[in-house]
Order: C-alpha cells, then sequence, then structure tokens
C-alpha cells in the first residue's frame, strides 16, 4: 500500500446571492482533482454553481472542551439585542 | 481539573437525551466511537458491494432510458459510499484502514447484496425492494445522534427515492406486459422478498446491539419495528403490481392494524452473514481486483501532484 490521497473539505455555492456552504470531504491527490471529484460526488444534481476546496489539515478549529469560556461570554449579554429596550408600543418603524 | 470518566460519560449522555448532536472534536466514550466506525463503515462498504449486482445489468439494460437511469442509480450508489466513507473518517480511522477491512474480510456488508441478479426484472425488485428497505432504514438515521453521518443521511434520502421508484417502474411495465414478462417479475419477488426483510437484521430478541444502540439514538426504532414498517408498506404496493408476496402466512392483522408475516429463514440469513451465501466469493473477488488493478493509477496521481507542487515551488523560488 502507497500513500494515501490527502482529504480536501468541499464547500458549494448553491446560487449566486447564496454563501458557499460546507457540504462533505473527499480524497484526491491535487486541488484540479478535487475539484472535479466533488463536482461528481456533491453535485450530481445541479447543487451548485462553484465549488471552493480546501486541503483538510489546512483547517484550524476551536476546541470544543473551551466552549464556555469562547461562547458564554455572549450568553449574558441581552443589551446586544433589539428587545433589550424598553419603548413606547405606539412607537413605529423602529 | 480533569473530570473522570463517569462524568464525561453522564455529560455526554445528557447531552444525547437533550437531543443534541455529536460532532467529530466532541468528548465521545470509546465504545461510542468503536460503534459508530463500524456501523457507518458497514453501511460505506454496503454501498458500494451493492453496486456490483446492478452493475451487472447496465449493459443489457433493455433500452437507453433504463440504462441511464440505472447508470444514474448505481453511480449514486457510488456517492453515498463516500459520503459515508467521509463520515466515518471524521472519527480517526482512514479511508484505506477502511478499505482494508472491507478487502480482507474483517468488516462486513449488507447480506443482501450476496445474492445474483439473474434476469432483468432483479433490477426492478432490488430498486423497488431493497432500496425500499434500505430507505426505512435511511429516514430513521437522518435524526441519529452523530452529525456527520446524520447530515450524510439527509443526502442519501433525497437520492434514495429516485431509486425506488425507477425499480418499481421497472415491475410496473413487466406486471403488465406479457404473461413471460409477468412471470419474470413474480420470480424476482419470490427471490428477492425475504433477503430483503433479511435486511433490516436479526430479530429483536437476539440483537445485541440494539440496546446500546437506542440509548446513544444511533437507532430511534428496533429491528422488528422497521420490518414490520417495510411490510405494512410494501405489500399493498405488491397488490398494485398484481404480483404475490412469497408468504403463506401474510395476514392482515386487524387487531393490530398491522399485517402478520411468516417465519424468516434466519438460519440463511447467518449463512449469508458467515460467508456462505451464493455471490460472497465473488463480490470480493470482485471488489479486490478493482483495488488491486487501480493501484498503479492511485499512485500515478500522487506522483504526478508531487512533481506539479515540486515545479510550482521551483518557480516560486526563481521569481
Ligand atoms: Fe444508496
Ligand atoms: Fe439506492
Amino acid at each position: 500500500m502507497k500513500k494515501e490521497w490527502p482529504i480536501w473539505e468541499v464547500f458549494i455555492r448553491s446560487k449566486n446571492g447564496l454563501e458557499h456552504r460546507h457540504v462533505g470531504s473527499l480524497h484526491a491527490a491535487d486541488e484540479t482533482m478535487a475539484i472535479e471529484n466533488a463536482r461528481d460526488v456533491y453535485t450530481r444534481r445541479q447543487e451548485g454553481v462553484s465549488i471552493w476546496v480546501v486541503e483538510s489539515k489546512h483547517i484550524t478549529a476551536s476546541n470544543p472542551d473551551n466552549n464556555g469560556e469562547m461562547f458564554e461570554p455572549a450568553k449574558d449579554k441581552a443589551y446586544r439585542h433589539p428587545t433589550f429596550y424598553d419603548l413606547p408600543v405606539e412607537l413605529k418603524h423602529m | 481539573m480533569s473530570l473522570n470518566i463517569e462524568q464525561l460519560e453522564k455529560e455526554f449522555q445528557d447531552k444525547i437525551d437533550r437531543g443534541e448532536n455529536i460532532e467529530p472534536k466532541d468528548w465521545m466514550p470509546e465504545k461510542y466511537r468503536k460503534t459508530h466506525i463500524r456501523q457507518i463503515s458497514q453501511h460505506a462498504h454496503s454501498e458500494i458491494i451493492g453496486m456490483l449486482p446492478e452493475g451487472n445489468w447496465i449493459t443489457r439494460a433493455p433500452s437507453l432510458r433504463r440504462k441511464v437511469a440505472l447508470l444514474a442509480k448505481v453511480q449514486d450508489e457510488a456517492g453515498h459510499g463516500l459520503y459515508l466513507y467521509s463520515a466515518a473518517e471524521t472519527l480517526g480511522i482512514s479511508r484505506d484502514e477502511l478499505f482494508d477491512q472491507l478487502l480482507t474480510g474483517k468488516a462486513k456488508y449488507s447480506s443482501i447484496f450476496n445474492y445474483p441478479t439473474l434476469s432483468w426484472a432483479d433490477i426492478g425488485a432490488i430498486g423497488w425492494l431493497v432500496d425500499g428497505a434500505a430507505i426505512i432504514n435511511q429516514v430513521m438515521l437522518t435524526r441519529t445522534s452523530y452529525g456527520p453521518y446524520a447530515r450524510a443521511m439527509v443526502r442519501i434520502c433525497k437520492e434514495e427515492s429516485f431509486h425506488q421508484r425507477q425499480g418499481y417502474e421497472i415491475m410496473l411495465t413487466l406486471s403488465n406486459g406479457t404473461e413471460a414478462q409477468k412471470q419474470m417479475a413474480q420470480d424476482s419477488l419470490n427471490r428477492w422478498w425475504w433477503p430483503s426483510l433479511m435486511m433490516f437484521g436479526p430479530p429483536d430478541e437476539v440483537s445485541t446491539h440494539t440496546e446500546q444502540s437506542m440509548k446513544w439514538k444511533i437507532k430511534r426504532k428496533t429491528n422488528d419495528e422497521l420490518r414490520q414498517q417495510f411490510v405494512d408498506i410494501t405489500v399493498p404496493q405488491a397488490e398494485i403490481l398484481g404480483l404475490t408476496v412469497p408468504d403463506p402466512d401474510l395476514k392482515w392483522n386487524e387487531e393490530r392494524a398491522h399485517y402478520d408475516f411468516g417465519e424468516i429463514n434466519w438460519d440463511e440469513f447467518w449463512q449469508v452473514i458467515k460467508g456462505y451465501g451464493p455471490c460472497n466469493k465473488e463480490r470480493m473477488t470482485t471488489r479486490r481486483k478493482s483495488w488491486d488493478e487501480g493501484e498503479w493509477v492511485r499512485d500515478a496521481a500522487v506522483a504526478h501532484a508531487e512533481k506539479k507542487a515540486a515545479r510550482r515551488a521551483e518557480l516560486k523560488k526563481a521569481v
């Protein structure tokens, strides 16, 4: 057994105006093959108009063990939301 | 500050009980990881091996319409295998290891694919019954607790319904055809009915994995529940075709509001699982051959990619 083809993450824009979304991953020897394989594996039914591929090893992810310190500080900041402010009901368009 | 294992396990179970999904980097019990690798890879292998019995008829499809549909279906199954291998790889096993487990016989695949496709009608019966049974299982799995597996299932389920409809259309055409064609369809139903029921796995009282799988929300229904659901859905479909389900004990049970059906031959099931089905050897030989014969292509692609990368690096230096 020789070298395994690297893993690539695939992102697809389903139509112009929308963002690229992660759809899954695949193996390919290089970026050209990754795009071609992504076309065959993830867009057999016109699911996309644009494909991004990035080798998985280049992705840095946050550590879920640190989710508390990462994301909880936003929890008690209700004043960042419009509903936090008490305004009269007669007030329109705000 | 390290939590002990019981605390971690409890938090994990609470998360599942709250209906949250588990994602690749989350902490999970080793057994949850192992069970998933086993189940997802078995599922992936089934998609890949499942291409063989149908591939057998692509060149002999009776019309261009049937041929493009069958080609597209078999190509979809390859895609399903790939989605699932990718999901399994998020659990820390490599694609090569997964293939190796299949090719050495360490990993299993669905026993249904060890039956031969003897006539064109079998392509109809597979789409209708085998994909039909797979859909019931897969719809349940769209709500499974492991995120990457659940997402792969959503994608797969969207694609499956055409598989079943193309199969049923084949059965319908044959059933409305000449006496010989109708006979061919009936013969095919006779051969595929029972193996399709076996696809849901052993009965609940002997299924070793069910309890833990339910607790971890890997499965949300038992084998017997899924099997019953399949029978209830499929029997009326056979009636529309004017074909007879090969089970003398099959009868609507008013009280249960379900069909009662006959005893499944579990000896046959275990024989096929153990490798003594009609096509086990042939399937594995074919798969091994294509893996071995493809090796030079895989290696050449790597060599080409490395050469290109080296050339690019040199150009950069020169600039
Ligand atoms: Fe499939
Ligand atoms: Fe299918």
